[in-house]
């Protein structure tokens, strides 16, 4: 045994490898942890356990001993080195459990010890692994149980799914803004130059040269920058609309070109900068915006992947491969390992747990399944292996019903006309028109040549070009998410705030929105027996049993603590037995009263009861009394009448629907539609993921079912509901400044024409006049961060972060890092 | 103004290579994993087993 072991921190009562509670005089938690640490310190990487960070918000890095590891063949890429000859294999997948760099640095440098491994990287943001070895010396299932045994879960993530769209588009805007900000930089020197030649007597040779050196500059660097905005600017025209790219398209193609054709006459005016200048701007508030919802989306898809696209199958022979779900045959056996989801519908064959089944159900107690009950895709094995026969895969599941009511209703949803793009539909007719007129006007009335009266048209074109009226929706949307993302606020689509200014109806689900949805034990209880209870309750991961050793604090888990399904837990101790359970179980009077009440009875049969209930949010009743100034309040929730009726009335609603599935939720929201209301839909659970697709907006907390998240427009963290009036007023502000920006710019623009029309527009004018309309549009949007609406609630939200205890809870965190 | 001939040529190679620089700090990966580029700095490749290859 290595020395190492034999060092115990004195007074220390953690664990050495996870930092989890132990009984007195032990220095591990349990034998993963101790051959962990051994693993660690034979590998002479200890600097981990020096330089770790624990973050609370992430599970604890505990080996779990379930189950042999299975095949990845299916994720795995093979390719032949070109230089060397040898193969090579490619795997990616999923961290569970990343805490800080320590955790990136122990599973790289753990790995790159392992023979025929060649390159091991891993990425604290995306939370993937990507790993390159010979498959002639090693395995993947070799390489994957060594990060497991480390205390980390894996999840294989396929080939297909890496290159996800955002992140290739977030690229390619970021290499577009290299490109025109170097364009931009090196035009404006040379512009400055022919301006300040203008007084000082520049010679018109120097000056063509300058011209033509900007044009080799220019024309490649807008071709390329611009392709973004061509792009869409060409979609829409296709499809007979416009948008707000359609005039700056126009502006950034034309402003080259005709500075090119004065170029080539000789003439004094070059517009080649403003065009570079205009891409820049317009560029660097593109990405800023796709940027901040990139991340807000990453952290829902990541919990998608992370709830389980792989399924084990039991072959005949008894050997266990792991396969993506969608892979499953109907007829397959499977095999669902404690703490996964089920990867398609069937029946149970063997074994005995609990399935946690909030996400089919909005149901917070978990049912049992023995041989023969049925089972659904996406529910939680919670307590011991099971395997099942699968009957239903895919599209059939229960689970690809519920997805295809949410896109039935995302595609009735009705499309959204952005500010911007509306005031475009009349702004581009407006000036594409101005410039018509003073084309045919100097023609017809100036009498010029069409030369001249071209280029004055053109001018009144690059000088109205909507430069801040690009900027003016974008920079705000920026300010308002930064703002909103301090506030533990994700806002996921990109006109969520336009959306929520127009809100007149709230609807509200119960279960996990009204309340916490977790259960909390009652104040009633006997101290002494909660400490008992909580060491045995430690063992079980049933709801109950977990908020019982979350009241317990931090205590050391009762060994001999046997777990009966759907009953209970039975502690053998040296004095007798002890059980905790249900009042059945425990020999007590059951008067059926409530599900949550759980017993305690001693060796002698002495009883001591837990109270439990799942708590309404801490500020629902005045947030309620909020949300009705701002329009009529409902709750629909999928829970029998008499618990909706009793939460309705102590949060102060008069309005409430019990008894609702997702289909009836979807019908109330198209009801309310079609007389004409905009309804903000806030809820948690999949059976809510519909109704948040089929409303005007959506909100959901972070605790939320994983497809909910990625329905929702919007996320919240937090215990409070007071984020929901805050991304509100948000909202409200941010649509007053874009309204502000818009007329702003509008105005500005507007004043030059005249100025262009009648032909006196310099290119200095225009550099002028677009730069600082940009500036003040920017500025002006600025204010939204120097509103200090209500200083309260940004704090709360922020400290009950920690508390959410999900994965989740860091992927936002680590979105806030990465955002400031 | 002969200077003009050696000075926007420098200027231009030195704004281009700053371009190129980017672009491939870009391509290679480097903006990737910025938390973990901010983390990684703190520990160090253990001396006598040097990363491979």
């Amino acid at each position: 045994m290595n020395a190492l072991l034999d060092i115990a921190v004195p007074g220390s009562s953690a664990c050495l490898h996870c930092g989890g509670a132990v009984s007195a005089g032990e220095s591990y938690c349990c034998n993963g942890c101790r051959l962990a640490h051994r693993l660690v310190s034979d590998l002479g990487l200890d600097q981990y356990y020096r330089q770790r960070q624990f973050d609370p918000a992430q599970r604890r890095p505990r080996p779990e001993s379930d189950l042999p590891g299975s095949d990845l063949s299916a994720w795995v890429e093979t390719s032949d080195d070109e230089t060397s000859g040898r193969q090579v294999a490619v795997l990616t997948m999923m961290v569970d459990g990343l805490h800080c760099g320590a955790c990136v640095w122990l599973i790289e440098q753990a790995l790159l010890r392992q023979a025929g491994v060649i390159a091991a990287r891993v990425s604290l943001s995306t939370r993937r692994l990507t790993l390159r070895w010979q498959p002639a010396l090693v395995t993947a299932e070799h390489l994957a149980s060594l990060v497991e045994s480390l205390g980390y879960r894996l999840v294989p993530i396929a080939p297909g799914c890496l290159r996800n769209r955002d992140e290739t588009e977030l690229k390619s805007l970021l290499r577009a803004m290299a490109v025109a900000g170097f364009a931009a930089g090196n035009l404006m020197l040379l512009s400055v130059s022919v301006w300040s030649g203008h007084g000082g007597g520049m010679a018109p040779g120097t000056r063509d040269l300058f011209h033509w050196i900007s044009a080799l500059i220019a024309i490649p660097a807008v071709g390329y920058a611009g392709r973004p905005f061509f792009r869409s600017a060409w979609n829409v025209l296709r499809r007979g609309h416009t948008n707000m790219d359609v005039p700056i398209s126009l502006a950034i193609i034309l402003a080259p070109s005709i500075s090119l054709y004065e170029t080539f006459t000789g003439g004094e005016q070059a517009y080649f900068d403003s065009a570079a200048t205009l891409l820049f701007f317009l560029l660097i508030g593109r990405y800023l915006d796709l940027r901040a919802r990139r991340l807000a989306r990453a952290s829902a898809e990541q919990l998608m992947a992370l709830g389980g696209d792989a399924a084990t199958v039991i072959s005949d022979d008894g050997s266990l491969r792991d396969i993506p779900a969608r892979d499953l045959r109907s007829g397959q056996m499977a095999l669902l390992r404690t703490g996964s989801r089920v990867p398609a519908d069937g029946a149970i064959t063997s074994g005995e747990s609990l399935l946690d089944v909030s996400l089919i159900s909005g149901e917070s107690m978990p049912v049992k399944a023995a041989p023969g009950s049925q089972v659904y895709a996406g529910t939680l094995n919670l307590t011991a292996p099971l395997t099942m026969k699968v009957d239903k895969t895919g599209e059939a599941t229960l689970l690809a019903d519920i997805r295809r009511l949410m896109e039935a209703a995302e595609s009735r949803r009705n499309r959204f006309v952005r500010v911007a793009d509306r005031v475009s539909r009349y702004y581009a007719p407006f000036v594409h028109v101005t410039a018509l007129l003073t084309l045919l006007g100097w023609i017809a009335i100036g009498q010029l040549p069409w030369q001249s009266a071209l280029l004055i048209a053109i001018a009144v074109l690059i000088i109205t070009c909507p430069c801040a009226l690009a900027l003016a929706v974008p920079v705000v949307q920026v300010v308002a998410s930064h703002r909103l993302l301090k506030s533990g606020i994700l806002l996921k689509s990109a006109d969520a705030l336009e959306r929520l200014c127009q809100v007149d109806t709230i609807i509200l689900d119960k279960t996990g929105t009204l309340t916490l949805g977790r259960l909390e034990l009652q104040p009633g209880y006997n101290p002494e027996a909660l400490a008992i209870a909580a060491a045995m309750a430690a063992n079980s991961k049933h709801p109950l049993a977990r908020a019982i050793a979350r009241a317990g604090g931090d205590i050391v888990p009762a060994g001999n603590v046997a777990e009966i399904p759907g009953k209970g837990l039975e502690w053998s101790s040296d004095k007798g037995i002890w059980r905790l359970g249900s009042a059945s179980f425990t020999g007590q009077p059951d008067d059926g009263s409530s599900d949550h009440i759980l017993w305690l009875t001693n060796p002698s049969g002495k009883a001591e009861q837990f109270r439990l209930a799942d708590p309404v949010r801490p500020d629902a009743a005045e947030i309620m009394a909020e949300l009705k100034k701002i329009g009529s309040v409902e709750i629909c929730s999928g829970d029998r009448s008499a618990p909706v009726q009793h939460l309705a009335e102590e949060v102060g609603v008069t309005h409430w629907h019990a008894l609702q599935l997702p289909a009836d939720k979807v019908r109330r929201l198209e009801e309310l539609r079609a007389a004409g209301r905009r309804v903000l839909m806030i809820g948690d659970g999949l059976n809510d993921a519909p109704a948040l697709r089929a409303a005007h907006v959506s909100m959901a907390p972070t605790s939320a079912a994983d497809i909910s998240q990625n329905a929702a427009d919007l996320l919240f963290q937090g215990d409070a509901l007071r984020p929901v009036i805050l991304a509100l007023n948000v909202a409200k502000a941010s649509e007053r400044l874009m309204r502000e920006n818009l007329a702003l710019a509008v105005v500005y623009n507007v004043a030059a024409i005249p100025l262009a029309i009648s032909g006196y527009v310099t290119p200095l004018v225009a550099a002028l006049a677009m730069s600082t309309s940009s500036i003040l549009v920017v500025l002006n949007s600025l204010r939204l961060n120097g509103r200090r609406s209500r200083p309260r609630p940004i704090e709360y939200a922020t400290s009950k972060i920690r508390d959410v205890g999900t994965s989740t809870a860091t992927g936002i965190a680590q979105t806030q890092r990465a955002a400031q | 103004m002969t200077i003009l001939l050696y000075l926007i040529p420098t200027a231009l190679v030195m704004g281009g290579l700053a371009l190129t620089g980017f672009l491939w700090a870009l391509k290679s990966g480097q903006f990737d994993d910025l938390d973990g580029a901010a983390q990684r700095i703190l520990f160090d490749d253990p001396e006598d087993n040097p990363p491979k290859k």
